[in-house]
């Protein structure tokens, strides 16, 4: 018998060698499950592509789901509904708005509860508290309350209106990604950029923004999209600016058309295209 | 290089009226530890207590112009707490500090003429060396030419030149230490706080490091606050050290005067080895004091050598082993010196010399080095010998209060 040090685990440790066999069952059950799971998760998404380039071959320019032919005619004619044009025009200046604003309070919010605890932040419990409620509570409710409020101290229905009540549920999420990545910040950093001269402005400017930027952009790229596609809050809140969520519910209910599809494979793109950046820069940066 | 420093000063004063560091006298070589030395740092009674736990308890410490200081001292007595508050980054619990004259207890770091290497590096990680080192003269904005200049000549002091480029991620240990280095001398501030900077350099690297930190001080006339746990480099560096322990000072002095008459147990065991045997006063004739081991012995202390204010007659009588000659047992003591019988029991062969344990009659062992230079007596395991030293090189020191004795570990 070999005495060699491979030789005596295998004999050595059972569990070694139980853990083989599912490692050979793994190799075909893990991928067949995973395929699974992401067929299932882009399958609403194919569709939408797809059929964004379906023609139409009935009168109504509606969508129908049977395939009658590739065409370019919806891309082409994608401002041909001005309702469609306006709401998603709004929606995009809606989440811009807003994702600026809950992104620079919900970083700051989340630099104050990483680094002030006890005496110089009493309240920090009941912050973080309303952080997770905040994320928790159904939306439903949320947007009917804020409604409420809106009618109670008559204020009118509108971009304003849209805009508070997204930034509101967008801050949690924000503060969220923001604390995780402040989690394994060295505050030594910041010590060695006021050592060397630099202002608590100049430091967050030049030290702090610069490392949990990552963090920052992830934050703002979920505030953008939970904006763009808010539909329940927005419903309650929007008066007569009709965001495009909305929107496209209320012609839902006629019929959808193709320009929906249009516009969603876009946002789609563009969301994928943010995703990925962002990815690549938290590689980078990590 | 030493004008452009003087007009940089100028510079400061212009530009940020805050800055305590204008001092037109400043002179080009700061004359290190003389009598006549301007103050630079002075601590005033400070403490700093975290959770009612003093981590500095009431530190009282005067450091001049140009002076290479040493904080010593085992691992969790206060030395990076001292440095983090003359720093600005913590603040005293009570007390005073006052740099250059001025109070600066509770002013903020980003005012204050000083630079830290610090123990953990804090190398900004988004930045390269070239934008790190340059971080600290951007701020004071020297121009972009100079920038260039100066990075490249600290970067090639520490023997790191061509790293302008680098990430910090990608340094070894050893090269992030230096990077931290360069990145507080370049900015040649008034006083210079280092925290355990070379612990990760090799040796050599080491010794070549210390050999430009003295350079670079004497040419610019930087006060170095030096923290180290390298007795030797300590000693070698520094013009004056202290040794702390648990937040207090318990020596203060030249590295000869602490090492040669440590004034308390804790720094005659804590700064190299010491032989240290318990007594009692026995009496004082003028300049020389008796005292009577407990092992029946009778030795000799110089009375200047005896602690300040004794609270009991007990003492502990210590000799460092270096001092002690080791002769035959039957050998004759001249006057003058302090002498002890006992038996070999080790002896070890270390190149340089050899070193010796010798057992009393009592029990307690006593460790000789006798250097290696050829004399024909090298006792052996087992022989009887007459140790013998001069009583000048005797010292006493209270005994250590129990309790408060050998908790700390040695690092
Ligand atoms: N922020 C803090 N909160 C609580 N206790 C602290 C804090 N900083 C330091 N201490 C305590 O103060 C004491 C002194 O710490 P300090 O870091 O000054 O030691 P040190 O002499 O630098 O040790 P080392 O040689 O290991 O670096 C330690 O007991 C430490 O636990
Ligand atoms: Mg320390």
């Amino acid at each position: 018998m070999s005495l060699t040090p491979f030789a005596r685990v295998d004999e050595s440790t059972g569990s070694e060698r139980a853990s083989r066999r599912p490692r050979r069952l793994g190799r075909f059950v893990l991928p067949t499950y995973s395929w699974l799971v992401i067929a299932y998760l882009v399958f609403p998404i194919a569709v939408m592509i797809v059929y964004s380039f379906n023609r139409v071959i009935s009168g109504l320019q509606l969508v129908s789901f049977a395939w009658n032919g590739f065409t370019f005619q919806w891309y082409e004619q994608w401002r041909s509904i001005p309702g469609l044009t306006s709401a998603f025009w709004l929606s995009i200046r809606l989440a811009l708005v807003s994702t600026v604003i809950a992104t620079a309070l919900g970083t700051l919010l989340a630099i104050a509860l990483v680094r002030y605890r006890g005496s110089k932040f009493r309240g920090k419990g009941g912050i973080e508290q309303i952080l997770f409620l905040n994320i928790a509570a159904p939306e439903i409710v949320m947007g009917a309350s804020l409604l409420g409020i809106f009618v109670t101290f008559n204020i009118a229905r509108g971009f304003l209106t849209l805009v508070l009540a997204h930034v509101m549920f967008s801050i949690a999420y924000v503060t969220v990604t923001v604390r995780a990545r402040l989690a394994g910040f060295d505050v030594s950093l910041e010590e060695a950029s006021y050592d060397l001269g630099a202002s608590p402005l100049g430091t967050f400017r030049l030290v702090t923004l610069p490392l949990i930027m990552p963090g920052v952009l992830a934050g703002a790229l979920m505030a953008f999209a939970l904006s763009i596609d808010d539909f329940v809050t927005s419903n309650f809140v929007s008066g007569s600016s009709v965001p495009f969520p909305v929107w496209v519910y209320g012609a839902s209910r006629v019929g959808t058309p193709p320009q929906v599809f249009v516009f969603g494979t876009v946002i789609f793109s563009v969301g994928i295209v943010f995703a990925l950046l962002s990815l690549g820069l938290s590689k980078k940066r990590a | 290089m030493d004008e452009g420093r003087y007009a940089r000063r100028i510079q400061y004063e212009m530009t940020d009226g805050q800055v305590n560091t204008v001092n037109h006298s400043d002179g080009p070589t700061g004359d290190a530890g003389t009598d006549g030395a301007k103050v630079n740092v002075r601590l005033e009674h400070v403490t700093k207590t975290f959770d009612d736990v003093p981590a500095v308890d009431d530190l009282n410490l005067k450091i001049n112009e140009g002076e290479f200081f040493s904080l010593l001292g085992p691992s969790g007595c206060g030395k990076t707490t001292t440095l983090r508050m003359i720093g600005g980054f913590e603040e005293p619990t009570s007390g005073r500090i006052m740099l250059g004259g001025r109070d600066v207890t509770y002013m903020a770091p980003y005012h204050r003429d000083v630079n830290t290497v610090f123990q953990s590096y804090a190398l900004f990680p988004h930045l390269d060396v070239f934008e790190n080192i340059a971080f600290g003269l951007r701020r004071r904005k020297v121009d972009k030419a100079e920038v260039r200049r100066r990075v490249g000549a600290i970067l090639e002091v520490v023997d790191l030149p061509d790293f302008e480029r680098r990430r910090v991620n990608q340094l070894s240990g050893g090269q992030q230490q230096r990077i931290a280095l360069a990145r507080a001398l370049v900015n040649e501030p008034k006083l210079l706080l280092l925290d355990e900077p070379m612990s990760a350099l090799d040796a050599k690297l080491r010794h070549q490091m210390q050999i430009e930190l003295k350079s670079i001080q004497s040419r610019v006339g930087i006060t170095f606050l030096y923290v180290t746990h390298d007795q030797e480099e300590a000693m070698t560096m520094s013009d004056r050290l202290v040794v702390m322990r648990q937040g207090r000072i318990e020596g203060i002095g030249s590295p000869k005067d602490v090492y040669d008459n440590p004034s308390t147990e804790f720094v005659a065991t804590f700064l190299g080895a010491s032989n240290l045997l318990t007594g009692e006063v026995a009496r004082r004739d003028g300049s020389v004091t008796t005292i009577d081991l407990t092992n029946g012995s009778t030795l000799s202390v110089p009375t200047s050598r005896l602690p300040d204010q004794l609270t009991s007659t007990t003492v502990k009588v210590g000799v460092r082993p270096e001092k002690i000659s080791i002769v035959a047992a039957n050998a004759t003591v001249g006057p003058n010196q302090n002498s002890l019988r006992g038996r070999v029991r080790v002896s070890t062969f270390t190149g340089v010399g050899n070193q010796y344990l010798v057992e009393m009659a009592s029990g307690a062992d006593i460790t000789v080095y006798a250097q290696n230079i050829g004399e024909e007596l090298a006792p052996r395991s087992g022989d009887e010998v007459l140790l013998s030293w001069p009583v000048e090189h005797t010292f006493a020191v209270r005994p250590m209060e129990s309790g408060l004795s050998g908790e700390e570990s040695e690092s």
